[in-house]
């Protein structure tokens, strides 16, 4: 199932290679990758995923804000009337600040060493899950998450 | 759904974007909209060899449309992968500056590989970014083949981008676009070679009489250079019957060719031709 996916890098954090690294391998996997390119604010990436009409948006960060830049992400999603689209993270996120992001409606996070397969086989979990009519999106009750 | 359309474009006409972003997928799926066929939208074709900055200095024109109090709309058309169909798509990221502010709205498109290309979807789309109200539509693609020139067809008018120092202007030339274009422009007009570019382009463009009238201008985009001049010129553009003929034949040869590709007998008439049961006429014929 091909879906339309925002790939994003919020704040000033000039690491790119992991989001394009991903870009291409879910281009590869057949779905549509719109990536934001370096230093976007989160209110700029929730107006890309809403112009976009994309399902899904995935956050990169490697420079140590994910607490503050990942929850405003949600956040606008939310107020936005957005609640249905699914956010993922990845790059640096310790694993005592995830419980944190999990509980604010992230639902995947990708660390160093993940295999981009595992990225793919998320979305496609995430796709069935939206066809049964599961929570999946942001503003949806947490709870579920990738593992 | 059909009962709530009539809602949801009323809606997009207000100036909710969400609805607006929903009813370009419903497009893109092949669902027909209820919105009237329009002439009076303004609809810019921009294309040209990939790297001359196509993205970056429609990103600069948008500032100066928003500034002039126009609302601006781009479809940014990149290929799909023939392999895995999908595409990444970064036209925008050139174009950061419209991520702000009610006046722009970006939307980029992957060609899908449909029978025919993006073209069933092209005009609804038009459509209904004009009767949304939006008063500057510009259609984005790479100009490197047959595919991109009937994109650009589309649009009632064209503008062809090249940087100095390529050459792939002659590559233009022979692909038919620089027939069909109203303006050439000449980006990174900071670095060198840009007046010798634009020199050459000018002269080749003085042995046709049917050509004569094309503008060639120069711009940068990295210090506003020829920015506002380009913007004056576009909005006061003479639309020229003779392109503007060319183009509509473009615009009927895709739809042509559309329809042909989407024949559900089209495998089978393929097939007799391959074994030789049919000729070509006979296959016209049956088709």
């Amino acid at each position: 199932m091909s879906m339309r996916i925002v790939i994003a890098k919020p704040g000033l954090d000039g690491h790119d290679r992991g989001a394009k690294v991903i870009a291409r391998a879910l281009r590869d996997a057949g779905h549509e990758v719109i990536y934001t390119g370096l230093r976007r604010k989160p209110s700029e990436i929730v107006r890309v995923v809403m112009d976009e009409d994309a399902v899904a948006v995935g956050l990169s960060t490697l420079s140590g804000a994910h607490n503050v830049l990942i929850p405003k992400v949600c956040e606008e999603l939310i107020s936005n009337n957005m609640g249905d689209v699914i956010v993922f993270a990845g790059g640096i996120i310790p694993e005592s600040d995830r419980e944190y992001l999990y509980s604010l409606g992230v639902r995947a996070i990708f660390g160093p060493g993940t295999k981009t397969s595992s990225i793919i086989d998320f979305l496609e979990t995430i796709s069935e899950r939206r066809d049964s009519k599961l929570d999946v999106g942001v503003g949806e009750k947490t709870g579920w998450r990738w593992s | 759904m059909v009962l709530n359309l009539e809602q949801n474009i009323s809606l997009a006409k207000h100036g909710n974007r969400r609805e607006l972003a929903r009813l370009l997928s419903i497009i893109e799926s092949g669902k027909k909209l209820p919105v009237e066929e329009s002439n009076q939208s303004w609809v810019l074709g921009v294309t040209g060899p990939p790297g001359v900055g196509k993205s970056t200095l429609i990103g600069v024109m948008i500032e100066e449309w928003v500034r002039r109090g126009e609302k601006v709309a781009v479809l940014a058309i990149d290929p799909s992968s023939p392999k895995s169909g999908g595409a990444l798509l970064g036209d925008r990221m050139r174009m950061t500056s419209a991520d702000n502010g009610e006046s722009v709205f970006i939307r980029s498109l992957a060609t899908r590989n449909h029978p025919g290309g993006l073209m069933p979807f092209l005009n609804p789309m038009i459509n209904l970014l004009s009767y949304c109200g939006w008063t500057r539509i510009i259609i984005e693609t790479v100009g490197s083949g047959q595919s991109e020139i009937r994109i650009v067809a589309f649009a009632n008018r064209i503008m062809l981008v090249d940087g100095p120092d390529r050459g792939d202007i002659i590559q233009a030339e022979k692909a038919g676009i620089i027939e069909l274009a109203d303006i050439i422009v000449i980006n990174k007009s900071d670095l060198p070679n840009a007046d010798n570019a634009a020199n050459s382009i000018k002269k080749s463009l003085e042995y046709s009489d049917k050509n004569n009238d094309i503008i060639v201008m120069q711009t940068s985009s990295i210090n506003n250079n020829g920015i506002s001049e380009l913007i004056e010129k576009l909005d006061n553009l003479n639309v020229n019957n003779e392109r503007n003929l060319l183009r509509v034949k473009e615009r009927l040869i895709s739809a042509w060719d559309h329809k042909l590709l989407s024949n559900p007998s089209l495998d089978e008439i393929l097939l007799d031709l391959q074994s030789g049961e049919i000729n070509l006429d006979e296959a016209l014929q049956n088709l």
